[in-house]
């Protein structure tokens, strides 16, 4: 018999941390699916596609300034001592991920209106009357438009792959214990953009194109999940033992039905039939893509805060004895 | 340059729990929180049972992640004989020390920054004892200096069986514990 017995009791760390509640996950996937837009509309900028994907380069930017605003005040809501938020922009540490994430979120922003500049939908040309001159200059430089788009793809990859090494870099927790947490969270962010697009974008054409994208981030983003998977369940004692909790312990459900099934695969498959004409295009597909997403990131961070380096003594006082 | 930490001998504690009332007391800890704690460990099966009772805290560890995951630099390294401490006014309540330490060792005080054991620095720099240590009624606590070969705490590290807890995690904790 092994029985651990701690008199600690303190709140949101025992009997298991459940430090983050709803509001990190909310900002990850918010934080993921922007990441996903910026990708997208920067890729679209730098080829010069903007004309003929205009709701990913010129709409998308402005849908993600709200969607990373409203990330970024769930995070605020989780802070505790939000009086000294400020703290985060009077100094830079090189080896806290979230110092990286908070100086990356802050010039997300001028890149986002920057791309939408490039094209201005009609909506921001009401808004701002003077943004045409903006437009103009960048037509006017050779290789603004180039700058803008790569701009936009770095910083992009920079914040979805960042949101998932915030938590790999937490070695107490072995389930987030995986690099490959970084580029999972960014394929599930251009997989999500992309679903997003598809299911309120006006053009057939683009929404079909985007549809043929989401296919392919599925299936990465499938291949990085089974990964992730493998990797902690051929590590060390407290890896598996964390694996063990989507391997037949309390997340099992959730991450293999919600995650897996109902977020990549029942999708994919829709999807593929959708874009070789066999079935009709519907929301059906991106809603559960969107779905898969959130779920991934609460499964992700729910399930790591349950993950722990084991308390028991036993066996290490045992060998030495 | 001290690199302060303890060594505790689990033969001799009891879990009176003196240690925790103390750090209570001293540290002003609030109500339902706790800086330090008693574990009581029990294995084997009868006839041979067997109970390690250990009283624990931070390990203010050479290689602390929590220092190194923090956003603001509240979390930090103080040059006083390497303690772990936070800067209480520069802490934003990420809560990614806490949720980075191996030992579940830190708690969001409710004025909203993250708590944990000093060391009782304030103490140690008027040449005390830790509130913890001081009271130990079975004198099962040690602190002092690692760097120091000559120290108490090195001492009996050299000449008892003693283990650290959870190792594995990395972190080079500096709190050991005899058998």
């Amino acid at each position: 018999m092994r029985e651990l017995i701690l008199t600690r009791q303190n709140h949101l760390v025992d009997p298991t941390l459940h430090v983050w509640a709803w509001q990190i996950p909310i900002y990850l996937f918010l934080g993921g699916l922007v990441a996903g837009m910026m990708v997208l509309s920067g890729l679209f900028l730098w080829q010069g596609r903007h004309q003929e994907r205009p709701f990913t380069s010129s709409v998308a930017p402005l849908i993600g300034l709200v969607f990373l605003s409203l990330g970024m005040f769930a995070l605020f809501l989780d802070l505790e001592h939000k009086r000294y938020t400020w703290r985060l922009y009077t100094t830079f540490q090189p080896t806290s991920p979230m110092s990286w994430g908070a100086w990356i979120l802050l010039v997300v922003y001028p890149a986002l209106v920057a791309a939408a500049f490039v094209h201005p939908p009609k909506l921001l040309r009401d808004l701002v009357p003077g943004v045409m001159q903006y437009t103009r200059a960048i037509e006017a430089r050779t290789g603004a438009r180039r700058m803008i788009g790569a701009l936009n793809i770095g910083l992009g990859a920079a914040l979805g792959i960042y949101t998932g090494i915030l938590l790999s870099a937490l070695g107490a927790r072995p389930l987030w214990n995986s690099a490959i947490l970084g580029p999972l969270f960014l394929l599930s962010g251009l997989s999500s953009a992309a679903a997003f697009i598809h299911l309120v974008a006006r053009h057939v054409d683009e929404r079909e194109g985007l549809a043929r994208a989401d296919n392919l981030f599925l299936v990465l983003e499938l291949a990085a999940i089974v990964m992730f998977v493998i990797g902690l369940a051929n590590a060390t004692e407290a890896h598996r033992q964390a694996a063990a909790l989507l391997l037949g312990g309390s997340y099992t459900a959730l991450f293999w039905v919600g995650v897996v099934g109902l977020g990549v695969v029942i999708p994919l498959v829709i999807q593929l039939l959708a874009v070789n004409h066999r079935v009709q295009h519907s929301p059906v597909a991106p809603l559960m893509v969107l779905g898969g997403g959130l779920v991934l990131r609460f499964v992700i961070v729910s399930a790591g805060q349950e993950s722990r380096w084991a308390a028991l003594l036993a066996d290490l006082v045992n060998a030495l004895a | 340059m001290a690199r302060y930490g303890m060594v505790i001998d689990t033969v001799r504690c009891v879990g009176c729990m003196d240690c925790v009332v103390a750090c209570k007391t001293e540290n002003q800890v609030p109500e339902g929180f706790g800086r330090d704690w008693i574990a009581y460990e029990t294995r084997g099966a009868f006839p041979t049972v067997s109970m390690e009772i250990r009283s624990e805290r931070c390990n203010h560890c050479d290689d602390a992640p929590c220092v190194s995951c923090c956003p603001t630099g509240a979390s930090h390294v103080d040059p006083f004989g390497q303690i772990v401490m936070v800067t209480h006014d520069v802490c934003i309540g990420c809560k990614a020390c806490v949720a980075s330490c191996p030992y579940d060792a830190r708690f969001v005080h409710p004025e909203g920054y993250v708590d944990k054991c000093t060391f009782c620095i304030h103490r140690v720099k008027e040449g005390k004892d830790p509130a913890c240590v001081s009271v130990c009624p079975t004198h099962c606590m040690h602190f002092g200096d690692f760097d120091d070969p000559n120290s108490r705490v090195s001492r009996l590290l050299a000449s008892r069986r003693n283990h650290p807890l959870k190792a594995e995690a990395g972190t080079r904790p500096r709190i050991y514990y005899l058998v």
